[in-house]
Protein backbone atom coordinates (compact mmCIF):
# COMPACT_ATOMS: atom_id res chain seq x y z
CA UNK A 1 0.00 0.00 0.00
CA UNK A 2 2.48 2.22 -0.27
CA UNK A 3 2.52 5.60 -2.13
CA UNK A 4 5.53 6.93 -4.05
CA UNK A 5 4.18 10.68 -3.19
CA UNK A 6 4.81 9.72 0.42
CA UNK A 7 8.30 11.08 1.23
CA UNK A 8 7.36 14.02 -0.52
CA UNK A 9 6.63 16.44 2.61
CA UNK A 10 8.24 15.98 5.94
CA UNK A 11 6.24 18.58 7.26
CA UNK A 12 4.94 17.55 10.70
CA UNK A 13 1.38 17.38 11.24
CA UNK A 14 -0.89 17.22 14.32
CA UNK A 15 -4.68 15.13 14.21
CA UNK A 16 -7.03 16.87 13.91
CA UNK A 17 -5.05 20.24 11.56
CA UNK A 18 -7.05 19.89 8.21
CA UNK A 19 -4.59 19.26 5.37
CA UNK A 20 -4.31 20.68 1.49
CA UNK A 21 -6.02 16.97 0.67
CA UNK A 22 -10.24 17.47 1.42
CA UNK A 23 -10.05 13.99 2.19
CA UNK A 24 -7.73 13.53 5.08
CA UNK A 25 -9.94 13.00 7.76
CA UNK A 26 -13.36 12.96 9.51
CA UNK A 27 -12.31 16.24 11.52
CA UNK A 28 -11.58 17.99 8.69
CA UNK A 29 -14.33 20.69 9.36
CA UNK A 30 -13.43 23.05 6.22
CA UNK A 31 -14.40 20.75 3.35
CA UNK A 32 -17.37 22.71 2.51
CA UNK A 33 -17.85 20.46 -0.60
CA UNK A 34 -19.74 17.74 1.08
CA UNK A 35 -23.42 17.46 0.99
CA UNK A 36 -24.22 17.16 4.60
CA UNK A 37 -22.84 19.93 6.66
CA UNK A 38 -20.62 19.30 9.92
CA UNK A 39 -18.18 16.85 8.24
CA UNK A 40 -17.75 14.50 5.56
CA UNK A 41 -18.36 11.18 7.62
CA UNK A 42 -21.58 12.70 9.29
CA UNK A 43 -24.67 11.14 8.26
CA UNK A 44 -26.89 14.19 7.73
CA UNK A 45 -29.55 12.31 10.22
CA UNK A 46 -27.02 12.56 13.28
CA UNK A 47 -27.01 15.63 15.03
CA UNK A 48 -23.42 14.99 16.28
CA UNK A 49 -20.58 12.98 15.92
CA UNK A 50 -21.07 11.84 19.12
CA UNK A 51 -24.54 10.76 18.44
CA UNK A 52 -23.78 8.82 15.55
CA UNK A 53 -21.07 6.99 17.12
CA UNK A 54 -23.40 5.98 20.28
CA UNK A 55 -25.91 4.74 17.62
CA UNK A 56 -23.43 2.25 16.27
CA UNK A 57 -22.16 1.14 19.19
CA UNK A 58 -25.42 0.05 20.45
CA UNK A 59 -26.20 -1.12 16.76
CA UNK A 60 -23.10 -3.33 17.12
CA UNK A 61 -23.28 -4.75 20.61
CA UNK A 62 -27.31 -5.60 19.51
CA UNK A 63 -25.52 -7.68 16.53
CA UNK A 64 -23.27 -9.10 18.84
CA UNK A 65 -25.95 -10.28 21.46
CA UNK A 66 -28.28 -12.15 18.78
CA UNK A 67 -24.40 -13.79 17.33
CA UNK A 68 -24.02 -15.08 21.07
CA UNK A 69 -27.65 -16.52 20.96
CA UNK A 70 -27.01 -17.82 17.54
CA UNK A 71 -23.47 -19.91 18.91
CA UNK A 72 -25.38 -20.81 22.06
CA UNK A 73 -27.28 -23.26 20.01
CA UNK A 74 -25.02 -24.98 19.38
CA UNK A 75 -22.58 -25.04 22.40
CA UNK A 76 -26.32 -26.26 23.72
CA UNK A 77 -26.31 -29.28 21.35
CA UNK A 78 -22.53 -29.88 22.65
CA UNK A 79 -23.49 -30.25 25.90
CA UNK A 80 -26.49 -32.05 26.04
CA UNK A 81 -24.84 -34.52 23.99
CA UNK A 82 -20.93 -34.91 25.81
CA UNK A 83 -23.47 -35.22 28.62
CA UNK A 84 -25.09 -38.39 27.90
CA UNK A 85 -22.07 -39.72 25.45
CA UNK A 86 -18.48 -39.07 26.96
CA UNK A 87 -17.17 -41.80 25.68
CA UNK A 88 -17.86 -40.29 22.16
CA UNK A 89 -15.88 -37.59 23.05
CA UNK A 90 -13.07 -38.55 24.45
CA UNK A 91 -13.31 -41.14 21.20
CA UNK A 92 -13.44 -38.56 19.05
CA UNK A 93 -10.62 -36.17 20.36
CA UNK A 94 -8.19 -38.21 19.51
CA UNK A 95 -8.48 -37.72 16.08
CA UNK A 96 -7.87 -33.99 16.30
CA UNK A 97 -4.51 -31.99 16.32
CA UNK A 98 -4.28 -30.02 19.47
CA UNK A 99 -0.98 -28.50 17.99
CA UNK A 100 -3.00 -27.19 14.77
CA UNK A 101 -5.56 -25.93 16.77
CA UNK A 102 -3.23 -24.46 19.33
CA UNK A 103 -1.57 -22.45 16.87
CA UNK A 104 -4.91 -21.14 16.05
CA UNK A 105 -5.99 -19.81 18.71
CA UNK A 106 -2.57 -18.05 18.92
CA UNK A 107 -3.48 -16.73 15.74
CA UNK A 108 -6.62 -15.43 16.45
CA UNK A 109 -5.41 -13.88 20.02
CA UNK A 110 -2.29 -12.05 18.07
CA UNK A 111 -5.43 -10.96 15.67
CA UNK A 112 -7.73 -9.77 18.51
CA UNK A 113 -4.69 -7.66 19.80
CA UNK A 114 -4.53 -5.59 16.16
CA UNK A 115 -7.91 -5.53 15.31
CA UNK A 116 -7.67 -3.66 19.25
CA UNK A 117 -4.72 -1.73 18.10
CA UNK A 118 -6.25 -0.55 14.85
CA UNK A 119 -9.67 0.42 16.61
CA UNK A 120 -6.37 3.07 18.65
CA UNK A 121 -4.45 4.09 15.78
CA UNK A 122 -7.93 5.36 14.03
CA UNK A 123 -8.57 7.20 16.94
CA UNK A 124 -5.89 8.51 16.89
CA UNK A 125 -5.75 9.19 13.33
CA UNK A 126 -2.51 7.41 12.62
CA UNK A 127 -3.50 6.05 9.47
CA UNK A 128 -0.27 3.91 8.44
CA UNK A 129 -0.23 1.81 11.87
CA UNK A 130 -3.70 1.48 11.13
CA UNK A 131 -3.28 0.06 7.89
CA UNK A 132 -0.48 -1.97 8.98
CA UNK A 133 -2.45 -3.48 12.02
CA UNK A 134 -5.73 -3.89 9.68
CA UNK A 135 -3.05 -6.06 7.33
CA UNK A 136 -2.19 -8.34 9.92
CA UNK A 137 -5.45 -8.87 11.23
CA UNK A 138 -5.91 -10.34 7.55
CA UNK A 139 -2.97 -11.83 7.52
CA UNK A 140 -3.49 -14.01 10.82
CA UNK A 141 -7.07 -14.87 10.00
CA UNK A 142 -6.04 -16.02 6.36
CA UNK A 143 -3.52 -18.33 8.46
CA UNK A 144 -6.31 -19.44 10.41
CA UNK A 145 -8.48 -20.57 7.68
CA UNK A 146 -5.34 -22.05 5.71
CA UNK A 147 -4.49 -24.16 9.26
CA UNK A 148 -8.55 -25.09 9.48
CA UNK A 149 -8.27 -25.86 5.52
CA UNK A 150 -5.50 -28.60 6.13
CA UNK A 151 -7.25 -29.59 9.75
CA UNK A 152 -10.50 -30.34 7.33
CA UNK A 153 -8.97 -32.13 4.40
CA UNK A 154 -6.98 -34.43 7.17
CA UNK A 155 -10.27 -35.27 8.44
CA UNK A 156 -12.03 -35.45 4.88
CA UNK A 157 -8.95 -38.19 3.67
CA UNK A 158 -9.41 -40.26 7.19
CA UNK A 159 -13.19 -40.66 6.79
CA UNK A 160 -13.91 -38.37 9.66
CA UNK A 161 -17.40 -37.04 8.28
CA UNK A 162 -20.62 -36.26 9.62
CA UNK A 163 -23.59 -38.88 9.20
CA UNK A 164 -23.77 -41.96 7.24
CA UNK A 165 -19.88 -40.88 5.53
CA UNK A 166 -18.41 -41.59 8.43
CA UNK A 167 -15.99 -44.53 8.47
CA UNK A 168 -12.40 -43.46 9.94
CA UNK A 169 -9.77 -45.14 8.11
CA UNK A 170 -7.73 -45.84 11.42
CA UNK A 171 -8.97 -47.30 14.61
CA UNK A 172 -8.64 -45.21 17.77
CA UNK A 173 -6.07 -47.64 19.48
CA UNK A 174 -3.54 -47.09 16.19
CA UNK A 175 -3.38 -43.66 16.43
CA UNK A 176 -0.35 -41.86 17.32
CA UNK A 177 -2.47 -39.48 20.03
CA UNK A 178 -3.86 -42.52 22.01
CA UNK A 179 -0.73 -44.63 21.87
CA UNK A 180 1.45 -41.64 23.07
CA UNK A 181 -1.30 -41.33 26.26
CA UNK A 182 -1.87 -44.65 27.08
CA UNK A 183 0.99 -47.16 25.58
CA UNK A 184 -0.55 -50.30 27.17
CA UNK A 185 -3.83 -49.60 26.51
CA UNK A 186 -3.13 -49.30 22.67
CA UNK A 187 -1.25 -53.33 22.82
CA UNK A 188 -3.78 -54.24 24.72
CA UNK A 189 -6.92 -53.21 22.37
CA UNK A 190 -4.49 -54.68 19.41
CA UNK A 191 -4.35 -58.25 21.13
CA UNK A 192 -8.13 -58.41 21.60
CA UNK A 193 -8.74 -57.01 18.16
CA UNK A 194 -6.40 -60.38 16.68
CA UNK A 195 -8.00 -62.40 19.07
CA UNK A 196 -11.68 -61.41 17.55
CA UNK A 197 -10.54 -61.86 14.14
CA UNK A 198 -8.74 -65.37 14.88
CA UNK A 199 -12.40 -66.22 16.22
CA UNK A 200 -14.02 -64.71 13.76
CA UNK A 201 -11.99 -66.96 11.71
CA UNK A 202 -13.26 -69.81 13.57
CA UNK A 203 -16.63 -68.88 12.84
CA UNK A 204 -16.91 -68.34 9.51
CA UNK A 205 -15.02 -72.20 9.59
CA UNK A 206 -18.26 -73.22 11.00
CA UNK A 207 -17.47 -72.67 14.62
CA UNK A 208 -19.49 -71.02 16.86
CA UNK A 209 -18.87 -67.11 18.34
CA UNK A 210 -21.00 -65.99 21.36
CA UNK A 211 -21.97 -62.24 20.58
CA UNK A 212 -22.77 -61.66 23.96
CA UNK A 213 -19.54 -62.39 25.43
CA UNK A 214 -17.09 -59.23 25.13
CA UNK A 215 -13.49 -60.71 23.89
CA UNK A 216 -12.27 -59.48 27.05
CA UNK A 217 -13.13 -62.32 28.48
CA UNK A 218 -10.57 -63.75 26.80
CA UNK A 219 -7.79 -62.23 28.83
CA UNK A 220 -8.12 -62.71 32.48
CA UNK A 221 -7.16 -59.87 34.46
CA UNK A 222 -5.92 -57.01 32.58
CA UNK A 223 -4.46 -54.03 34.61
CA UNK A 224 -6.24 -50.54 35.12
CA UNK A 225 -3.93 -48.79 32.22
CA UNK A 226 -4.86 -51.51 30.11
CA UNK A 227 -8.35 -51.14 30.05
CA UNK A 228 -10.10 -48.18 31.37
CA UNK A 229 -8.71 -45.75 28.68
CA UNK A 230 -10.52 -48.30 26.04
CA UNK A 231 -13.20 -48.37 28.35
CA UNK A 232 -13.52 -44.73 28.25
CA UNK A 233 -13.27 -44.14 25.06
CA UNK A 234 -16.03 -46.51 23.94
CA UNK A 235 -13.78 -49.10 22.09
CA UNK A 236 -14.91 -51.66 24.39
CA UNK A 237 -17.54 -52.02 27.17
CA UNK A 238 -21.17 -51.27 27.38
CA UNK A 239 -20.94 -48.44 24.93
CA UNK A 240 -19.10 -49.84 22.51
CA UNK A 241 -20.41 -50.90 18.32
CA UNK A 242 -19.33 -53.94 18.55
CA UNK A 243 -19.61 -56.16 21.59
CA UNK A 244 -17.65 -59.13 20.15
CA UNK A 245 -14.39 -56.98 19.23
CA UNK A 246 -12.71 -53.80 20.32
CA UNK A 247 -14.42 -51.04 18.02
CA UNK A 248 -15.79 -47.32 18.06
CA UNK A 249 -18.61 -45.94 20.75
CA UNK A 250 -21.90 -46.16 19.55
CA UNK A 251 -22.63 -42.56 17.07
CA UNK A 252 -19.21 -41.29 17.19
CA UNK A 253 -20.24 -39.56 13.93
CA UNK A 254 -21.89 -37.58 16.35
CA UNK A 255 -19.48 -35.83 17.36
CA UNK A 256 -17.97 -35.01 13.79
CA UNK A 257 -21.26 -33.88 13.21
CA UNK A 258 -20.97 -31.47 15.98
CA UNK A 259 -16.97 -30.35 15.15
CA UNK A 260 -18.24 -29.23 11.56
CA UNK A 261 -21.18 -27.17 12.47
CA UNK A 262 -19.09 -25.59 15.41
CA UNK A 263 -15.81 -24.59 13.59
CA UNK A 264 -17.40 -24.54 10.18
CA UNK A 265 -20.20 -21.37 11.26
CA UNK A 266 -17.06 -20.06 13.40
CA UNK A 267 -15.08 -20.48 9.98
CA UNK A 268 -17.55 -18.44 8.22
CA UNK A 269 -17.29 -15.60 10.87
CA UNK A 270 -13.51 -15.79 9.83
CA UNK A 271 -14.27 -15.19 6.41
CA UNK A 272 -16.99 -12.60 6.83
CA UNK A 273 -14.55 -10.61 8.66
CA UNK A 274 -11.92 -11.28 6.30
CA UNK A 275 -14.36 -9.16 3.56
CA UNK A 276 -14.95 -6.53 6.07
CA UNK A 277 -11.57 -6.16 7.06
CA UNK A 278 -10.66 -5.52 3.71
CA UNK A 279 -12.99 -3.27 2.94
CA UNK A 280 -12.19 -0.69 6.31
CA UNK A 281 -8.48 -0.98 4.73
CA UNK A 282 -9.56 0.49 1.61
CA UNK A 283 -11.30 3.13 3.49
CA UNK A 284 -8.47 3.71 5.87
CA UNK A 285 -5.88 4.14 3.13
CA UNK A 286 -8.50 6.65 1.75
CA UNK A 287 -7.68 8.15 5.30
CA UNK A 288 -11.63 7.93 6.29
CA UNK A 289 -10.63 7.78 10.20
CA UNK A 290 -9.85 9.86 12.77
CA UNK A 291 -11.01 10.82 16.28
CA UNK A 292 -13.96 11.72 15.59
CA UNK A 293 -15.03 9.17 13.04
CA UNK A 294 -13.80 5.94 13.71
CA UNK A 295 -16.99 3.85 14.41
CA UNK A 296 -16.58 1.33 11.62
CA UNK A 297 -13.04 0.33 12.94
CA UNK A 298 -14.51 -0.18 16.66
CA UNK A 299 -17.14 -2.13 15.41
CA UNK A 300 -15.56 -4.32 13.19
CA UNK A 301 -13.18 -4.68 16.24
CA UNK A 302 -16.09 -5.58 18.51
CA UNK A 303 -17.59 -8.00 16.01
CA UNK A 304 -13.49 -9.74 15.73
CA UNK A 305 -12.91 -9.85 19.09
CA UNK A 306 -16.75 -11.70 19.41
CA UNK A 307 -15.60 -14.44 16.45
CA UNK A 308 -12.27 -15.15 19.15
CA UNK A 309 -14.07 -15.35 22.06
CA UNK A 310 -16.22 -18.27 20.52
CA UNK A 311 -12.87 -19.74 19.70
CA UNK A 312 -11.83 -19.71 23.28
CA UNK A 313 -14.20 -21.57 24.32
CA UNK A 314 -14.27 -24.00 21.35
CA UNK A 315 -10.88 -24.91 21.60
CA UNK A 316 -10.61 -26.62 24.71
CA UNK A 317 -14.27 -28.33 23.88
CA UNK A 318 -13.22 -30.02 21.32
CA UNK A 319 -9.53 -30.06 21.64
CA UNK A 320 -8.50 -30.46 24.98
CA UNK A 321 -10.81 -33.15 26.05
CA UNK A 322 -9.51 -35.06 28.83
CA UNK B 1 -1.57 12.06 -1.09
CA UNK B 2 0.53 13.93 0.90
CA UNK B 3 -0.84 13.47 4.11
CA UNK B 4 1.34 11.12 5.63
CA UNK B 5 0.83 11.92 9.02
CA UNK B 6 1.54 8.36 11.06
CA UNK B 7 5.15 9.21 12.12
CA UNK B 8 4.26 12.33 13.86
CA UNK B 9 0.87 11.07 14.74
CA UNK B 10 2.53 8.11 16.69
CA UNK B 11 4.92 10.88 18.47
CA UNK B 12 2.03 12.84 19.38
CA UNK B 13 0.29 10.17 20.97
CA UNK B 14 3.10 8.81 22.90
CA UNK B 15 3.65 12.80 24.18
CA UNK B 16 0.21 12.39 24.56
CA UNK B 17 -0.05 9.24 26.96
CA UNK B 18 3.28 10.24 28.61
CA UNK B 19 1.84 13.55 29.55
CA UNK B 20 -0.31 11.23 32.61
CA UNK B 21 0.42 8.19 34.03
CA UNK B 22 -3.08 7.55 33.26
CA UNK B 23 -3.28 7.65 29.77
CA UNK B 24 -6.74 6.76 28.96
CA UNK B 25 -7.71 9.92 31.15
CA UNK B 26 -6.10 11.84 28.50
CA UNK B 27 -7.22 10.34 25.64
CA UNK B 28 -10.44 10.96 27.19
CA UNK B 29 -10.16 14.57 26.98
CA UNK B 30 -8.65 15.06 23.78
CA UNK B 31 -10.89 12.70 22.00
CA UNK B 32 -14.06 12.45 23.17
CA UNK B 33 -16.01 9.93 21.72
CA UNK B 34 -14.57 6.78 23.19
CA UNK B 35 -12.27 5.14 25.41
CA UNK B 36 -8.67 4.91 23.72
CA UNK B 37 -6.91 1.82 25.12
CA UNK B 38 -2.72 2.13 25.74
CA UNK B 39 -0.33 -0.35 24.04
CA UNK B 40 0.88 -1.59 26.90
CA UNK B 41 -1.95 -2.73 27.90
CA UNK B 42 -3.19 -3.97 24.73
CA UNK B 43 -0.15 -6.23 25.07
CA UNK B 44 -0.07 -7.00 28.60
CA UNK B 45 -3.03 -8.38 27.57
CA UNK B 46 -2.33 -10.64 24.87
CA UNK B 47 0.61 -11.56 27.30
CA UNK B 48 -2.03 -13.22 29.45
CA UNK B 49 -3.86 -14.34 26.72
CA UNK B 50 -1.35 -16.65 25.31
CA UNK B 51 -0.35 -17.51 29.54
CA UNK B 52 -3.67 -19.16 29.81
CA UNK B 53 -3.73 -20.43 26.64
CA UNK B 54 -0.40 -22.38 27.28
CA UNK B 55 -2.01 -23.25 30.86
CA UNK B 56 -4.90 -24.81 29.62
CA UNK B 57 -2.76 -26.96 27.03
CA UNK B 58 -0.38 -28.14 29.36
CA UNK B 59 -3.11 -28.68 31.95
CA UNK B 60 -4.67 -31.83 30.10
CA UNK B 61 -1.21 -33.03 31.06
CA UNK B 62 -2.68 -34.07 34.25
CA UNK B 63 -5.87 -36.49 35.40
CA UNK B 64 -8.04 -34.10 37.34
CA UNK B 65 -10.99 -36.16 38.18
CA UNK B 66 -13.72 -37.24 36.35
CA UNK B 67 -14.94 -33.53 35.20
CA UNK B 68 -12.17 -31.97 36.84
CA UNK B 69 -10.44 -31.22 33.17
CA UNK B 70 -13.59 -30.03 31.97
CA UNK B 71 -14.12 -27.47 34.55
CA UNK B 72 -10.72 -26.33 34.61
CA UNK B 73 -10.65 -25.23 30.75
CA UNK B 74 -13.82 -23.91 31.76
CA UNK B 75 -12.53 -21.88 34.32
CA UNK B 76 -9.59 -21.06 32.07
CA UNK B 77 -11.89 -20.35 28.86
CA UNK B 78 -13.92 -17.46 30.75
CA UNK B 79 -11.12 -15.69 32.66
CA UNK B 80 -9.43 -15.73 28.95
CA UNK B 81 -13.22 -14.15 27.60
CA UNK B 82 -13.04 -11.96 30.72
CA UNK B 83 -10.01 -10.39 29.63
CA UNK B 84 -11.08 -10.29 26.10
CA UNK B 85 -14.67 -8.72 26.86
CA UNK B 86 -13.27 -5.82 29.71
CA UNK B 87 -10.48 -4.60 27.72
CA UNK B 88 -10.27 -5.16 23.90
CA UNK B 89 -14.26 -4.87 23.61
CA UNK B 90 -13.38 -2.22 26.20
CA UNK B 91 -16.55 -2.86 28.08
CA UNK B 92 -14.79 -1.40 31.34
CA UNK B 93 -14.81 1.75 29.52
CA UNK B 94 -17.68 1.98 28.04
CA UNK B 95 -21.58 2.79 28.44
CA UNK B 96 -22.67 0.16 31.71
CA UNK B 97 -25.72 0.00 29.36
CA UNK B 98 -23.73 -2.20 26.94
CA UNK B 99 -22.10 -4.32 29.70
CA UNK B 100 -25.97 -5.26 30.84
CA UNK B 101 -27.22 -5.95 27.08
CA UNK B 102 -23.97 -8.55 27.22
CA UNK B 103 -24.60 -10.05 30.72
CA UNK B 104 -27.79 -10.34 29.46
CA UNK B 105 -27.29 -12.35 26.89
CA UNK B 106 -24.66 -14.56 28.72
CA UNK B 107 -27.26 -15.02 31.64
CA UNK B 108 -29.96 -16.70 28.72
CA UNK B 109 -27.33 -18.80 27.26
CA UNK B 110 -26.57 -20.25 30.64
CA UNK B 111 -30.84 -20.45 31.25
CA UNK B 112 -30.81 -22.25 27.72
CA UNK B 113 -28.14 -24.54 28.35
CA UNK B 114 -29.21 -25.52 32.14
CA UNK B 115 -32.78 -26.19 31.56
CA UNK B 116 -31.45 -28.54 28.38
CA UNK B 117 -29.47 -30.40 30.83
CA UNK B 118 -32.09 -30.75 33.02
CA UNK B 119 -34.66 -31.66 30.19
CA UNK B 120 -32.06 -34.56 28.48
CA UNK B 121 -32.29 -36.15 32.16
CA UNK B 122 -35.77 -37.05 32.10
CA UNK B 123 -35.48 -39.13 28.97
CA UNK B 124 -32.27 -40.82 30.26
CA UNK B 125 -34.16 -44.25 31.08
CA UNK B 126 -36.09 -44.14 27.70
CA UNK B 127 -32.89 -44.51 25.87
CA UNK B 128 -31.34 -46.86 28.63
CA UNK B 129 -34.57 -49.25 27.80
CA UNK B 130 -34.75 -48.50 24.17
CA UNK B 131 -30.60 -49.72 23.91
CA UNK B 132 -31.20 -52.54 26.35
CA UNK B 133 -34.00 -53.84 24.20
CA UNK B 134 -32.27 -52.92 20.84
CA UNK B 135 -29.64 -54.90 22.83
CA UNK B 136 -26.45 -53.12 21.84
CA UNK B 137 -26.93 -53.40 18.36
CA UNK B 138 -25.42 -50.79 16.24
CA UNK B 139 -27.80 -47.87 16.20
CA UNK B 140 -27.59 -46.21 12.91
Amino acid sequence: MSEPSESVTEEPKTPGVPAHDDHVGPDDHSGGDHAHGDGPHLAHHFDTYQQQFDAGKLGIWLFLLTEVLFFSGLFCAYTVYRGMHPEVFVYAHYFLNTTMGAINTCVLLISSLTAAWAVRNAQLAQRKLLMLNIVITIACACTFMVVKFFEYQHKFNDGLLPGPNFHPTEQVWELESFRKKHPEAAEYAEKLNKAAESKAETAKAGGTIDLNKPVTGVFENPTEEQIEPLLKAGVIGPSAEDPTRPSKPRNAHVFFSIYFFMTGLHGIHVLGGIGVWIWLLKRANRGDFGPKYFGPIDYAALYWHLVDLVWIYLFPLLYLIH
Amino acid sequence: MTDDKSETDTKASTELSAATPDGHAAAHADHGLAHTMPVWMLFAVLAALMFLTILTVSVTNYDLGSEGNLVVGMVIATVKAGLVVTFFMHLFWDKKFHLILFLTAVLFVILFLSMSITDRGEYQRNIDLYQSVTNAAPAK
